[in-house]
């Protein structure tokens, strides 16, 4: 009797609510119409021997009868009664007729219905299967999982007739794997060989998970089973191999990307104008608040436009960050140049101000930053790769701002003027360039990547005031590994870390992973202090 | 080569300073701070009642005792930043590895009165493991372990600073990769496998010595022995930067270059005072576990080793008193603000971080000698 309570509670609140739909049609029909159920059969399946029960249980199924569902879910949640030959349903301190729905007096008398296990999983296989005829995706996405939860011999019926009717070809596929699943449990060894060679032609990774599942010490005991489902394992590894494979490149390039965008802000910041930003996370969070405050705008004055909230959360977060980092230029970092240690100590200063501040207005919580719907789901490129739409934007967006940059530095007359000022303060000045000027446009240009970055971030993860922080060490790093005012430095080392960092992933596991990238690192740095791309020349010095 | 410019200002403070290691005042001072770690805190902790003006709560010992700790980090920092101009960012993890050290000792001194009844430090039972990693296999001799407190900061400062300056890392490179070494060891630590308690570290501790940890007298003793060794280690430093070694780092501080020029190498100079310093933090951080009760890896965080640099910094870089004023000043004001305005505390302490740099590049110490000597001419015009 370990039945827990937990089981309905747990499920997602869509079938709730779709219960609750249902039971709301039922009370505007006529109720002796809806009730095909009897009184005779509730107490069948709710009194009696188990097996007598389940025999009662099975004859109503595939009726279509709309009465059965409120009833078994009252008896899945443990609330309804027996009392002489009536069955009751009890909902708090109201109990009603199990099959009229009408309030009546509770019998003194009345006694708990007990499901053991095998009377719950019949239950849920019953509800599911009532599910699986839905017109309604999600609901039959519901029905399959519960249905594969309880899965067993004694539901290959419903499911082959559920399969049967099927159309989508996803949740056709997850019927398939369910059907795989009850076969591996059945009794005779064929239908098991059975199972285990539907599961190594689908090749996806729930069928793995089954198979190993199967395969653990005393799960099967016939050789010869376990032969067959040692070779569909095989099977099914060697063709996820691939999708594996490709999952770590990608992650990778995805958070070589991330990291690309955290550090091209710094290599304006850091790398041109030599001030050790240690607020630069902090303006990366102040561009994901922005979105988040956009975010908020749309939603509350243009719902309609809210999945092109993004089109101006990314020039906002620019803006917004650059303006702080024009002010803090304006105010801290210009009495600062050339000092870059104390740049180091100042800026940390700036960011818990701005860490803090942003606790005082926003709260200490992680707000929410909701994807536009064309950026949530993803592309299925294996069975089990499937790439997220929103990394694949942010990889796209941070070619968009490193092409951006490039430009501006390379070919506009500001972008002439930052490298003129950073090559030669003095001369630049002398031929009539106003050095201040120049150096709170390029500072805040770094700050307003920055916003983009942290605008990008807002779009995977959560968006709180410690933001930045995950993301200072590393975007330090990857600009000492590019080499200090390279950009296409910078370039290779986001990349290269981000790869480096996925592929340790595999092996080792995150943490050691990141251990390992930062001594890497560091071994590196000591082999070639001036980073990948050295400076060359009288520069290399300064 | 501005950075050279802007240290050689810091140096004028440092010339003024008399040949012989303290003045007349100085060793006045000395006695006074002597009197007050060995007789007056005591006396006034342990003898005064509770309720005259004159006691001194057990919190304020405490506090002291703590404040105590930082401003050895302090220390060892000016020896580093303030004489040789090398900014380390890593002294959160000497400190912690010291503590450590100490820590582990005091796992192995709950002996079977924790709350698993094992042998074991709670941690490991909770990890179902059979007996102590290899990591452990001094901790239950005193000596042994504070033989660790040593050798375990000094020899990983070492290695890393072998490396680091014979490529000849230096300035802002340097304090990034200490920084990144810091943060590596940090998620080391903060992993259970590691065998150090993960992310909640040591606690709970019970004895020391097989004396009870808690009581009074322990309390003192060990406030004692912080603050004797505080002014030992400033003893030692005010002689150190006065012998032709520690000329010899002040000049490699102004210019190094010209320093190699001359015909020394700067890297056993520089490794020497880097090891030194690692090792002061190491010594600081095991004094501090057994009065505040707790190590974990957040002493090695980014925000812990930047700390001790502002303490440094706000107290003034190169006066060797200035950072132990400003590890009292920072954490004193921290303290009170966390109490009275929690919410500004942070604000306070960035508005601190800037300011400092600002306006007062010579700290507090600095600022004050400034306005001396601003009298002085005035008087003698």
């Amino acid at each position: 009797m370990n039945r827990s309570d937990t089981d309905i509670p747990s499920r997602g609140t869509g079938w709730r609510s779709w219960v609750a739909t249902l039971g709301l049609c039922l009370a505007l029909l006529p109720l002796h119409q809806a009730h095909a159920l009897t009184m005779a059969e509730a107490l069948a399946i709710s009194a009696g021997d188990n097996d007598a029960r389940i025999v009662a249980l099975q004859a109503k199924l595939g009726k279509n009868d709309p009465g059965m569902i409120p009833f078994l879910q009252a008896m899945a949640a443990d609330s309804v009664k027996v009392s002489g030959q009536l069955v009751f349903i009890v909902d708090g301190d109201v109990a009603k007729d199990a099959v009229t729905g009408q309030t009546v007096a509770l019998p003194a008398d009345a006694e708990d219905v007990v499901n053991n296990n095998r009377m719950s999983s019949e239950i849920e296989a019953f509800l599911a299967a009532g599910k699986l005829s839905s017109p309604d995706l999600d609901a039959r996405k519901e029905g399959i999982d519960a249905l594969s939860a309880v899965a067993d011999e004694s539901k290959l019926p419903i499911i082959d007739q559920a399969l049967s009717t099927e159309k989508d070809a996803k949740l056709k596929a997850l019927l398939e794997v369910v059907r795989a699943k009850a076969l591996l449990a059945a009794a005779e060894p064929a239908r098991r060989i059975e199972g285990a060679r539907f599961l190594s032609e689908a090749g996806s990774p729930e069928a793995r998970a089954l198979l190993m599942e199967r395969l653990q010490d005393d799960a099967e005991t016939d050789p010869s089973v376990r032969q067959v489902l040692s070779i569909a394992l095989d099977k099914v590894n060697s063709s996820l191999a691939w999708g594996e494979r490709a999952g770590v490149v990608f992650t990778g390039i995805s958070l070589g990307s991330i990291l690309l965008l955290a550090a091209l802000g710094l290599a304006i910041t850091y790398g041109l104008m030599g001030v050790i930003n240690m607020a630069h996370g902090e303006l990366m969070m102040i561009g994901a608040y922005a979105t988040f405050f956009i975010q908020n705008l749309f939603r509350q004055y243009l719902p309609d436009a809210f999945d092109w909230y993004i089109l101006l959360a990314v020039p906002m977060s620019f803006l917004a960050s650059a303006l702080v980092g024009a002010v803090l230029e304006r105010t801290v970092f210009r009495f600062l140049y050339g000092r870059p240690l104390e740049t180091l100590l100042a800026s940390w200063g700036v960011s818990l101000v701005l860490m803090q501040g942003v606790r005082t207005i926003f709260g200490a919580q992680n707000v929410q930053v909701e994807n536009p719907s064309w950026l949530s789901g993803g592309f299925d490129l294996f069975s089990n790769l499937t790439l997220p739409y929103n990394r694949l934007a942010i990889i796209a967006f941070a070619v968009l701002v490193l092409v951006g940059m490039t430009l501006l530095i390379t070919k506009t007359r500001m972008g002439l003027f930052v490298r003129s000022v950073t090559q030669n303060r003095p001369m630049a000045s002398c031929l009539g360039v106003n050095t201040a000027r120049v150096d709170t446009m390029a500072f805040s240009l770094g700050a307003g990547i920055a916003g983009l970055a942290g605008c990008a971030l807002s779009q995977i993860g959560n968006v709180g005031p410690d933001l930045g922080q995950s993301y200072i060490v590393d975007s330090f790093m990857v600009v000492v590994l590019g080499g200090v005012g390279q950009i296409a430095g910078t370039v290779y080392a986001a990349l290269g870390l981000g790869l480096v960092n996925k592929f340790l992933e595999g092996w080792t596991g995150a943490v050691l992973a990141k251990i390992f990238v930062l001594v890497i690192v560091v071994i590196f740095i000591q082999k070639r202090p001036q980073g990948l791309f050295a400076m060359k020349g009288r520069s290399a010095e300064a | 080569m501005s950075a050279v410019m802007t240290s050689s200002t810091l140096a004028g403070g440092g010339l003024t300073i008399p040949r012989s290691a303290l003045g007349p005042k100085g060793w006045t001072a000395l006695m006074a701070a002597v009197i007050t770690v060995m007789a007056l805190v005591p006396l006034l902790n342990l003898l005064v009642p509770a309720d005259s003006v004159f006691h001194l709560s057990d919190f304020a010992v405490a506090l002291i005792a703590k404040i105590m700790c930082y401003a050895i980090c302090a220390l060892a920092m000016d020896l580093i930043w303030g004489y040789t101009g090398i900014l380390s960012l890593g002294h959160g993890l000497f400190f912690a590895l010291g503590g450590y050290a100490m820590g582990m000792y005091l796992m192995r001194q709950i002996g079977r009165d924790g709350s698993y009844k094992s042998d074991l430090p709670d941690f490991m039972v909770f990890l179902d493991w059979k007996e102590v990693p290899w990591s452990w296999a001094w901790s239950e001799s005193f000596a042994l372990q504070m033989l660790l407190v040593v050798l375990v900061p000094g020899v990983i400062a070492f290695v890393f600073g072998f490396f680091a300056f014979r490529s000849r890392i230096k300035g802002v490179y340097f304090s990034i990769i200490t920084q990144a070494m810091t943060y590596a060891a940090m998620l080391l630590f903060f992993r259970n496998e590691t065998g150090f308690g993960g992310n909640n570290g040591f606690t709970d501790f019970k004895r020391i010595l097989d004396i009870p940890i808690a009581q009074p007298s322990t309390r003192m003793v060990l406030f004692i022995i912080t603050g004797m060794t505080l002014i030992g280690f400033y003893l030692m430093a005010r002689w150190l930067v006065n012998t032709k070694f520690g000329r010899v780092l002040q000049a490699i501080r102004d210019a190094e270059n010209r320093v190699m020029f001359c015909g020394y190498n700067p890297l056993a100079y520089k490794l020497a005072i880097w090891t030194l310093s690692a090792v002061m933090c190491g010594i600081a951080g095991a004094l501090y576990v057994p009065q505040v009760g707790i190590i974990n890896p957040s002493e090695m965080s980014a925000a812990a080793g930047i700390e001790i640099a502002i303490w440094a910094a706000v107290g003034g870089r190169a006066t060797l008193i200035g950072p132990i004023i400003g590890a009292f000043f920072v954490n004193g004001a921290k303290s009170w603000f966390t109490v009275e305005f929690p919410e500004y505390w942070l604000y306070f302490l960035g508005a601190l971080f800037i300011a400092v740099t600002l306006f007062l590049p010579q700290g507090i110490v600095g600022g004050v000698r400034k306005l001396i000597n601003k009298d002085k001419a005035e008087v003698k015009a």
